[in-house]
């Protein structure tokens, strides 16, 4: 084995925080759902998306890693590759959905107060153009921006993981000079109808490539300072820092407490370039979740975390389902109350859902027999292989 | 479809079912509290003479042969001469359909030349949001509007989209509300907060903004209330205080 450095058995805490992740996006992706509340980007800059996407590269490293190693770099990049063409595949299943709902919707709305928000509708005028827009990933629908982000730094993966196998300091230098040069010059992608992709992917690929890093042995490195005290308080502080901030848009008149001359250096927090606060604060996050949640914590193996791990452990699949309920769960809420009693209802039976489909993927997995192939392996290789 | 699932709505507190005739408008204090002044408006309160232009899009608008005496514009002047008998007011409403803010800042210096306004309400951000336009281009573009109406020796007040909850999961506000917050607090102007208080009305049961049917009534008395709502933060401006005897609050 060339590399001893990829960690043999699967951080069950990944799975974890992936799942809760998974649960958290779809709350948020819920208009005007008021249990988003409890949802993390309510108490500081980064929310649910920074946690996906680091745990999506730390899992991509780990699982093609393996595959990089033991069975060289054409197999790992072609194995990628194919899980970047599912995940495309995934993204235009739920655009279609999309297209039912509104669709739907622009059938029956003609309330004269919103005239102006009835354009939106528009395009389903030219679905010729829509369509293909959609197909280029250029048209992309509110809440559907994820997968699409996801698909690129897949598809750029195979060289990274290839260097970060190598020189892995380097890919990291590499993957904050790409993103530093993105906030110089403004690179992005383009989008259909205007503008430019809502998560860059050229600014968070740091994420990504910071979380395969890690799983590459980063981890280990960072390991001594995490355990230092002064980085323990320097983010605790931060994060602090961050809900204040965080609270001052949120509470009536909030802005006040807020000196002027930072608010000229804080604002804007710019979501589709990542920006630096978010990043710092997605790294003050994980460096006290990693230090008072260690990878034997006993409470991992307890039964009433079973259902988020199982979630994190199907993240494409619950990550699709999570949009497509949002779009049910907002059609619930149109079509039938928009009451506190129901967001609470289609907050909860949404989850619920997800659960239970996690729960059928399992059983699926087992009973397909994807189970160890010889009893050395560790007992849950078949997962690592699976998900990425 | 609501009719038939009324056993559930009943199930659940505070959903919007059933829109009743206001009586009068419900208006948080603080969503409507300017926190900066306005001191364009409170010289002109001195000279007994207030002159407003708003300019907007499609939902300053409202259709119909008496849409322009319906619309907020018309209702903010009404409620503005109900509670100051004594100022001459007049709103000017520059609206059209489909702009976006830059489109309307085109037409900013002629609006300033003509009217000479002492206050200039601005609503936008609604097609912006449609059309995807760059967020840091729409605060470019904001700034420079409101640089404008400030150089032409007149106050801002913006205001943001309207709460739609049917077409909340097609058009992403959340950003261009959030540049538009930060733009009114860096620049000092008041932000009208149209999606709060919208949002307010409908979690109140206020108005059911959630009907997908042709009812001008209903929009009608949206409009109503957003006058009035504008009305009353130009008030809380402090403007004309000392200047003007208010007539009692009638809403």
């Amino acid at each position: 084995m060339a590399t001893p450095a990829i960690p043999r058995e699967r951080d069950l805490r990944l799975d974890l925080f992936r799942g809760i992740a998974l649960w958290l996006i779809f709350l948020n992706h819920i208009p005007s759902n008021f249990v988003a509340w409890v949802t993390s980007r309510n108490y500081g800059f980064s929310d649910a998306t920074e946690i996906f996407i680091f745990i999506s590269g730390y899992t991509a490293a780990f699982v093609y890693g393996r595959a990089m190693t033991e069975r060289g770099p054409l197999v790992a990049s072609a194995r990628i590759l194919r899980r970047a063409w599912q995940i495309y595949v995934a993204h235009i299943f739920l655009f279609t959905i999309y297209l039912a709902e509104i669709s739907y919707v622009a059938s029956s709305f003609e309330n004269p107060l919103y005239t102006e928000e009835m354009n939106v509708l528009d395009f389903l005028k030219e679905p010729d153009v829509t369509i293909v827009q959609a197909l280029l990933l250029k048209f992309k629908p509110v809440n559907m921006d994820v997968l699409p982000l996801y698909i690129v730094l897949l598809i750029l993966f195979p060289p990274v993981l290839w260097l970060l196998l190598r020189r892995p300091a380097l890919a990291l230098a590499a993957s904050v000079s790409l993103y530093i040069l993105t906030w110089e010059f403004g690179w992005n992608i383009p989008s259909y109808p205007s503008g430019h992709w809502y998560f860059n992917p050229f600014a968070w690929q740091l994420l990504f490539v910071f979380g395969a890093w890690c799983a590459l042995g980063g981890a280990e490195r960072l390991a001594p300072a995490l355990r230092w005290r002064g980085v323990t308080v320097a983010a605790a502080v931060y994060l602090i820092f961050a809900l204040l901030i965080t609270l001052s848009w949120h509470v009536p008149g909030g802005s006040r407490f807020v000196p002027g001359w930072l608010e000229d250096h804080l604002y804007p927090i710019d979501k589709t370039n990542l920006d630096v606060l978010r990043f710092a604060h997605f790294l003050a996050l994980a460096a006290l979740t990693v230090k008072f949640v260690p990878q034997d914590w006993a409470g991992l193996k307890h039964p009433a975390l079973r259902p988020a791990i199982l979630c994190g452990q199907h993240s494409l699949e619950i990550f699709c389902l999570g949009v497509f309920l949002a779009f049910a769960a907002h059609f619930a809420l149109v079509e039938f109350s928009g009451g506190a009693g129901m967001q609470i209802f289609v907050s909860a039976v949404g989850i619920l859902v997800m659960i239970a489909a996690a729960m059928l993927l399992s059983w699926y997995k087992k009973s397909e027999g994807r189970r160890p192939v010889s009893p050395s392996k560790p007992p849950d290789a078949d997962l690592a292989g699976g998900e990425a | 479809m609501r009719g038939w699932i009324g056993a559930l709505a009943l199930l659940c507190a505070g959903s919007p079912a059933v829109a009743q005739e206001p009586a009068r408008c419900s208006v948080p204090e603080y969503l409507v509290l300017a926190e900066q002044p306005l001191p364009r408006v409170a010289a002109a309160a001195k000279a007994r003479q207030l002159n407003i232009a708003v300019v907007g899009s499609g939902s300053t608008m409202l259709a119909g042969s008496d849409g322009t005496s319906a619309a907020y514009p018309a209702r903010l002047e009404a409620a503005l001469v109900r509670r100051m008998p004594s100022l001459a007011v007049k709103v000017t409403p520059f609206a059209k359909g489909r702009q976006t803010a830059q489109d309307m800042v085109k037409g900013f210096p002629q609006i300033m030349a003509d009217l000479k306004p002492d206050l200039v309400v601005w609503q936008t951000g609604t097609v912006d949001a449609i059309r995807g336009v760059e967020p840091d281009q729409f605060r470019i573009v904001l700034e420079r509007g409101i640089k404008i109406v400030q150089r032409a020796r007149a106050d801002v007040i913006l205001m943001n989209m309207q709460y739609s909850p049917r077409t909340e999961m097609l058009i992403a506000l959340g950003p261009y509300a959030v540049t538009m917050r930060v733009v009114a607090q860096q620049m000092g102007v008041p932000l009208f907060d149209r999606l709060s208080l919208m949002r307010r009305w409908s979690e109140d049961g206020q108005f059911d903004l959630y009907a997908a049917h042709r009812d001008t009534g209903l929009a009608k008395r949206v409009h109503d209330c957003l006058g009035k709502a504008v009305a009353a933060m130009i008030v809380s401006s402090g403007a004309f205080q000392g200047v003007i005897p208010l007539a009692p609050r009638v809403q």
